[in-house]
């Protein structure tokens, strides 16, 4: 004997094939997207950065791991390198800190939190290159205003950008006022969805602010955070068009000293034609930041039961 | 069968060469170059109907990979304008087509054109040639010249650094007029590796130009002397102001007394500057004085592989057109690049023009860098600079590490 389904749960059925269908193809079409800009790149960047690849040449010889062991002995690379881990352990902490201090804050006025969250968000949509412009300036040796005011404070005026021991980190100053104002929108966002009746609970509980803060709030706030150190630490390690633009002349300058991964390769593919050493890179850059998303995607992310 | 395809190949080219030519010509994104070009094209066209000459340009910053690209792809113009420093590489890639002797004669490139054109020659052949050069000298700002009761521009090193003194008005590094605009990854470095190691007795690099030879004790001089004049006669600093043309910009609002620049920034200071200003030839030094140095640049145009059959013989016509003497005139007036042509050169009537006359004096004995890698290059020669300047290392050290560094780069490329 052959059962039948009431009919009315096959309906249920088909629409709920019908819903599936449409939702594979629509999420098939960025899939494709992705495939053909960013997968098959990443791909052939693989594969380029076996071959001594230099686009001025006739022939390209395979060489096998040759690139990848120069990058051993490549005293610039491991500058870059280091380089690129100090922004991003002077940067992301940074960032999340300040942004996450701005947004108590700002949760905490009620006056004027229109007018000041546009404030923190305009360094974030003003272009890269204008705000590098003003920060050279800024930082002047000769007349910007920050050495005014430190003059002002009987302090000796700083080389800044030109000194290589504190160009790096005026780099990364610049780059985390920048991203302030993202930050401190993902926190307002973070912490408009954490239930009040919580915090009410807390106070008829006798909780002081601080206890409510580590209690609440920032359990509360893990996933945000989570979010904020993994896109930051990606974009730290990408960091490229404020180096670029802070020394024009003299990029990742003085002396390397603000050099990042990402311009290196630049430096080797577009300005040397190196191309595959400069997939070697791409691929080594790649396996770290696969590495460090991966450790504090396991490791940051808590479930909290309250 | 073979006869028939070669007679249809004999029409087809037959009834290509009745239809007029198109010519790609590539130069980079500079706007007087770009419309001296424009009029130029159009005289050409005017006197060779049949061949029709497109102009595409692509910004500074961006052209050398743009061209670099078009290689293996095959795509490209026909004429391209190229930086001499970038074509041991084009050549080398077999990008650029050997300038056919009969219409280009070795003897007579090597006898007409400035002594330094001779770096572009390679194996014996030219594979480009340039319609202009250029060499560097001294911007000096007459009114704080006057201001710091200055008659004379210098003639000596000696003396740049005594007016230099003269001029600089506070304390480092809070200056706030400069003497001397002193900018390492401006033009200094040049001045430095092709001026100052020849001044103290020195060569650059050996005669066939694949061995670095300033690992001396003219090159310590050399880099001695120059990065005195920030550490110890305090005449200025580098990036005295922001951006890429540094002190460029700071020299034309003012701010400084001297720069070393090329003949190409005669018309950028000329539309900018304010105020009163002369040029100068580069200094000897007071011990040495006959030892005379400049350094000099050019961009060339050559003709790509993709140019064969009619497209070639126009090409090798508009390239004839482009380093005729008419042409070399055009742009002297409408760019103010100078003339590539020794005779051009020597008019009387251009030496003795007090913009042009310095650097045109420069030039019998100006040399040329043959660079295999320009980028690398530069940056071995800037860091060297700035360890000094920076860190305080000596000068010999670092003339020993920009050596190092260079070679090695000379070495991969000649391998």
């Amino acid at each position: 004997m052959t059962v039948t389904a009431p009919p009315k749960a096959r309906r249920g059925g088909s629409m709920r094939r019908h819903q599936t269908r449409t939702a594979y193809t629509f999420l098939l079409v960025p899939l494709i997207f992705y495939l053909i800009v960013r997968f098959l790149p990443t791909l052939s960047a693989l594969r380029l950065s076996l071959f001594d690849w230099n686009i001025l040449k006739d022939t390209q010889p395979f060489v096998g791991t040759e690139n990848y062991q120069r990058l051993f002995a490549d005293e610039k690379f491991g500058q870059a390198l280091r380089n690129t881990a100090l922004y991003t352990v002077i940067g992301v902490p940074a960032q999340i800190a300040l942004g996450l201090i701005v947004a108590l804050l700002l949760n905490k006025i009620i006056a004027l939190r229109g007018l000041f969250r546009a404030l923190y968000f305009a360094p974030y949509v003003t272009p890269i290159v204008a705000a590098a412009w003003v920060w050279q300036w800024l930082f002047s040796p000769q007349f910007g205003p920050v050495n005014t005011f430190l003059i002002w404070l009987h302090i000796t005026p700083q080389n800044f950008l030109n000194s290589p021991d504190q160009a790096l980190a005026t780099t990364a100053a610049l780059v985390v006022w920048q991203n302030l104002g993202f930050q401190i929108v993902l926190f307002l966002a973070g912490l408009s969805a954490i239930p009040r009746s919580y915090y009410e609970a807390a106070e008829i509980d006798g909780a002081n602010g601080t206890q409510a803060f580590w209690k609440i709030t920032w359990p509360l706030l893990n996933p945000t955070i989570v979010f904020s150190v993994v896109t930051g630490t990606i974009s730290y390690l990408q960091l490229f068009t404020q180096v670029v633009n802070l020394n024009f002349t003299d990029q990742g300058g003085p002396l390397g000293s603000t050099m990042t991964v990402a311009l290196y390769i630049y430096q080797i593919a577009f300005g040397r034609f190196q191309m595959g050493y400069a997939s070697a890179i791409t691929v080594v850059l790649f396996l770290i930041i696969l590495a460090i998303t991966l450790f504090q995607l396991r490791f940051l992310t808590r479930r909290y039961d309250l | 069968m073979k006869k028939l395809l070669t007679l249809a190949l004999g029409l087809s080219l037959a009834s290509a060469s009745a239809a007029p030519v198109t010519l790609t010509y590539w130069q980079y994104d500079y706007a007087s170059k770009v419309s001296a070009m424009n009029d130029l094209i159009k005289k050409f066209e005017a006197a060779n109907p049949d061949i029709k000459i497109k102009q595409e340009t692509f910004p500074y910053d961006a052209y050398s990979q743009k061209v670099a690209s078009s290689v293996p792809a095959g795509q490209g113009p026909d004429v391209v304008n190229l930086y001499y420093g970038w074509l041991p590489q084009y050549v080398d890639a077999g990008y650029l087509q050997q300038l056919p002797v009969k219409d280009f004669p070795t003897a007579t490139i090597d006898s007409t054109y400035a002594p330094m054109v001779k770096t572009s020659k390679m194996n014996g052949k030219y594979y480009a040639l340039p319609t202009s050069v250029r060499t560097l000298a001294i911007f000096y700002n007459k009114d704080l010249f006057k201001q710091a009761g200055i008659a004379q521009p210098p003639k000596t090193w000696e003396e740049l650094i005594a007016d230099g003194q003269k001029i600089v008005k506070g304390t480092p590094p809070r200056y706030t007029t400069l003497g001397f605009g002193i900018q390492p990854d401006g033009q200094d470095y040049h001045v430095l590796r092709e001026v100052l190691v020849r001044q103290f007795g020195g060569q650059p690099y050996s005669k066939d130009g694949k061995t670095a030879t300033y690992d001396s004790a003219a090159g310590a001089k050399a880099m001695t002397f120059y990065t005195d004049l920030q550490t110890k006669y305090k005449l200025g600093v580098p990036n005295f102001f922001p951006g890429n043309n540094s002190y460029r910009d700071a020299f034309i609002a003012g701010k400084v007394g001297m720069i070393i620049d090329g003949s190409f920034a005669i018309n950028t200071i000329k539309d900018g500057a304010k105020f009163d200003w002369g040029v100068t030839t580069l200094p000897v030094l007071a011990s040495n004085p006959n030892e005379k140095d400049n350094f000099g640049s050019y961009w060339v145009n050559g003709i790509t592989k993709n140019a064969k059959g009619d497209k070639l013989d126009a090409s090798v016509k508009f390239l004839k057109f482009l380093t005729s003497a008419e042409t070399q005139r055009y742009w002297l007036a409408n760019v103010g690049e100078i003339p590539a042509s020794r005779s051009l050169a020597a008019d009387p009537s251009l030496l003795k023009d007090p913009v042009y006359g310095p650097f045109i004096a420069s030039l019998p004995y100006a040399s040329s860098t043959v660079f295999v890698d320009e980028a690398g290059q530069r940056k071995a020669w800037v860091d060297a600079i700035n360890t000094v300047l920076l860190k305080g290392a000596k000068p010999a050290d670092a003339v020993k590490q920009a050596a190092a560094d260079e070679q090695k780069i000379l070495n991969s490329y000649y391998k």
